[in-house]
């Protein structure tokens, strides 16, 4: 996808945010801002160490996502493949990403999100690792390093979004950018593969309308100045972990 | 150390040693070829799966694990509270705790994703992880009981005594420690984030360690044909029925908590009365046969100094306290993570619904196999090295209370 056609999508996104009123004003902010935003995901030379410099991070706006977001969690099925593990039951396949309906008790309100994981800035799943393996990158983007992990299973205990899968079989046919084992905890990765190489995660490619992807640490980046001006929650705010993935309409 | 009178010897090479360590080569075999075949095919042949990620074999390694700090205790109380009676015992305890432990880690090691990469679990440490200070905590726990039962059993180094029984015995409070707060350091989880998990899995070792001691002393004793007081064991009955309690004490003290604040009280509900098996193995196991009737066992006066009363209260505390680790670790990851308090969720991978889990054979086989490991090392140990002393009658401990 081009990065034009990005800054499209970013542009309908923030353009539908609006009234028909406000529409005006808030979208030729937003127009002036692109030249920025572009560039928010440029490649990283890989002889370049990442920095803490920028902390990626997205906002889903759940009013936007007309399926929930099964559009994006496919997309992220199909990037790397997880999910068609052939002998493992259903709750011992892999899911890096799932649809959840949420309803409120009392109101009976409801509606629908994708849960992947939030990429913590203070992540539990890293705190309790006792080899090192689930860990942060500086610019934000909590991973598992499959050469260090030996399968405890620990930072699946300590997840409060269930955003990790344990791998229960052999594997074959991996991507070759996303490698997966058996024995090894995964889970969303930001797509860290697409971003270094200058493009937008799988899913919010697929859920360009709804999504914003961008780096928190730039108050001028789109996403920043969108968080400021509808807000962004955190799903289970009260643990304190400021996510990196935040949420519009939940 | 104790009276001079004491003498230790090893346990003779009979046919019953032989034939035990056949029956526990049975069930070695047994959980080396349940490892074999789950690392071969992968955790897919488990029960385990990605919502209960921790099975039955996390509940033998840690109860083996938790019983074999407090299976120290015995020796403890001889070196550091000075406790005569409690001291010709000492070696044998050490001997129980380091098999103990070696049986549980055995098993949380080879149930690991990759058992094959034990070594980098032993060379990289993320400090603030609880799980990789208990790796410290544990190979240093050996180290300590290894040169405890070093300063008893030879005199050159009888200096140290003290020192190694007050170090293990610090150590072992820490170690436990650390294992409770292998799950109250959990922050999302309802039903395990809470200082108490450190305190009460200290008081559930000293309950599970001691029952282990107690069943491992009578049989030794009587296998070997040695002579064991009423004076040694009565000892440990009231010793063992101030454990349970103090366990039902926490267990009281944490439930009601939960009861207290609104965010818990669904799991506690779940567990306490709509858990099904987790409610039963709660109320039935842990409660009603692992605490009050041992406890009736121990205090009912038709069956003082009666010994078969005395093993069956230690046996129905181990079951009490297999049922433990059951509800709280399998019966706290079968409550569904709390991801919008106040709201019901849904989705296609079991959000808001009770997570299902069904232990298979192979777990069973791998965990009964570190059991056997731990027994099969107290039976050679005991015939290798003076472990035993000679006789517990009461004429020989008499001089000790």
């Amino acid at each position: 996808m081009s990065q034009n056609r990005v800054d499209e999508y970013r542009r309908k996104f923030v353009m539908a945010l609006g009234g028909t009123a406000a529409a005006v004003t808030v979208a030729q902010g937003f127009i002036l801002r692109e030249a920025n935003a572009a560039g928010e995901v440029s490649s990283r030379p890989l002889d370049k160490a990442v920095t803490s410099d920028k902390r990626w991070g997205m906002l889903i706006d759940v009013t936007k996502l007309t399926d929930g977001g099964a559009g994006m969690v496919e997309a992220c099925k199909k990037e790397h493949g997880w999910g068609n593990e052939a002998d493992s039951d259903e709750a011992q396949k892999t899911h890096w990403a799932r649809v959840v309906k949420v309803t409120d008790k009392l109101t009976k309100n409801s509606f629908s999100l994708p849960v992947m994981c939030q990429h913590c800035e203070q992540p539990p799943c890293v705190d309790v690792c006792p080899t090192g393996a689930s860990m942060k990158r500086a610019d934000g983007i909590v991973q598992v390093n499959k050469h260090l992990c030996i399968g405890c299973r620990y930072c699946m205990m300590a997840c409060p979004y269930k955003a990790r899968s344990f791998v229960h079989e052999a594997l074959h046919d991996q991507k070759p950018y996303s490698p997966r084992g058996m024995g090894t905890v995964e889970a969303c990765n930001m797509c860290i593969h697409r971003i270094d190489n200058g493009q937008l995660p799988a899913c919010v490619e697929a859920a360009p309308d709804a999504v914003i992807f961008g780096d928190l640490n730039d108050p001028n980046s789109t996403l920043s100045k969108t968080l400021k001006d509808i807000g962004g929650k955190q799903i289970r705010a009260d643990l304190n972990l400021n996510t990196g993935v935040r949420y519009h309409g939940i | 150390m104790a009276s001079q009178a004491i003498i230790f010897r090893e346990t003779k090479g009979s046919k019953g040693f032989f034939t035990l360590l056949a029956v526990l080569g049975v069930f070695l075999v047994l959980g080396a070829i349940a490892f074999f075949y789950a690392e071969h095919h992968g955790h897919h042949v488990t029960g385990m799966n990605n919502q209960t990620v921790w099975g039955l074999p996390h509940v033998f390694a840690i109860f083996l694990i938790v019983a074999a700090s407090g299976a120290l205790n015995v020796g403890s109380i001889g070196t550091v509270f000075s406790k005569k009676l409690y001291q010709p015992m000492g070696r044998l305890s050490a001997l129980v705790a380091i098999s103990l432990l070696i049986g549980g880690l055995i098993v949380l090691v080879l149930d690991l994703g990759h058992p094959d990469r034990l070594i980098i679990a032993m060379t990289h440490y993320n400090f603030k992880s609880i799980f990789a200070w208990n790796i410290i905590l544990y190979n240093g726990f050996l180290a300590l009981c290894g040169m405890y039962i070093w300063t008893m059993m030879d005199r050159k180094v009888k200096g140290f005594y003290k020192l190694a029984g007050f170090s293990a015995f610090t150590w072992r409070l820490i170690l436990t420690t650390g294992t409770g707060s292998i799950f109250g350091f959990l922050v999302s989880r309802d039903f395990y984030n809470s200082a108490v998990m450190a305190p009460l899995f200290i008081v559930m070792s000293f309950a599970f360690g001691l029952a282990i001691f107690i069943l491992v002393l009578h049989f030794a004793y009587k296998w070997t044909e040695r002579e064991l007081g009423e004076v040694v064991m009565n000892r440990l009955r009231n010793l063992l029925a101030v454990f349970i309690c103090g366990v039902l004490l926490l267990e009281l003290a944490r439930h009601l908590t939960g009861l207290y604040i609104a965010q818990r009280l669904g799991v506690e509900t779940f567990i306490l009365r709509d858990g099904g098996i987790y409610t039963q193995l709660f109320w039935v196991g842990q409660i009603l046969l692992g605490s009050l009737l041992p406890l009736g066992l121990i205090f009912c006066r038709k069956l003082a100094n009666n010994r078969t009363a005395l093993l069956l209260a230690a046996a129905f505390t181990i079951l009490g306290g297999f049922a433990q680790l059951y509800v709280i670790l399998i019966g706290g990851q079968a409550y569904p993570l709390t991801l919008f308090p106040g709201a019901e969720v849904s989705s296609g991978y079991f959000d808001g619904a009770i997570n299902s889990y069904a232990p298979s054979i192979w777990e069973l086989m791998l965990g009964v196999g570190g059991v056997a490991l731990a027994l099969v090392m107290v039976t050679i140990g005991v015939k290798v090295l003076r472990f035993l002393p000679d006789s517990l009658s009461d004429a020989m401990v008499d001089p000790l209370k």
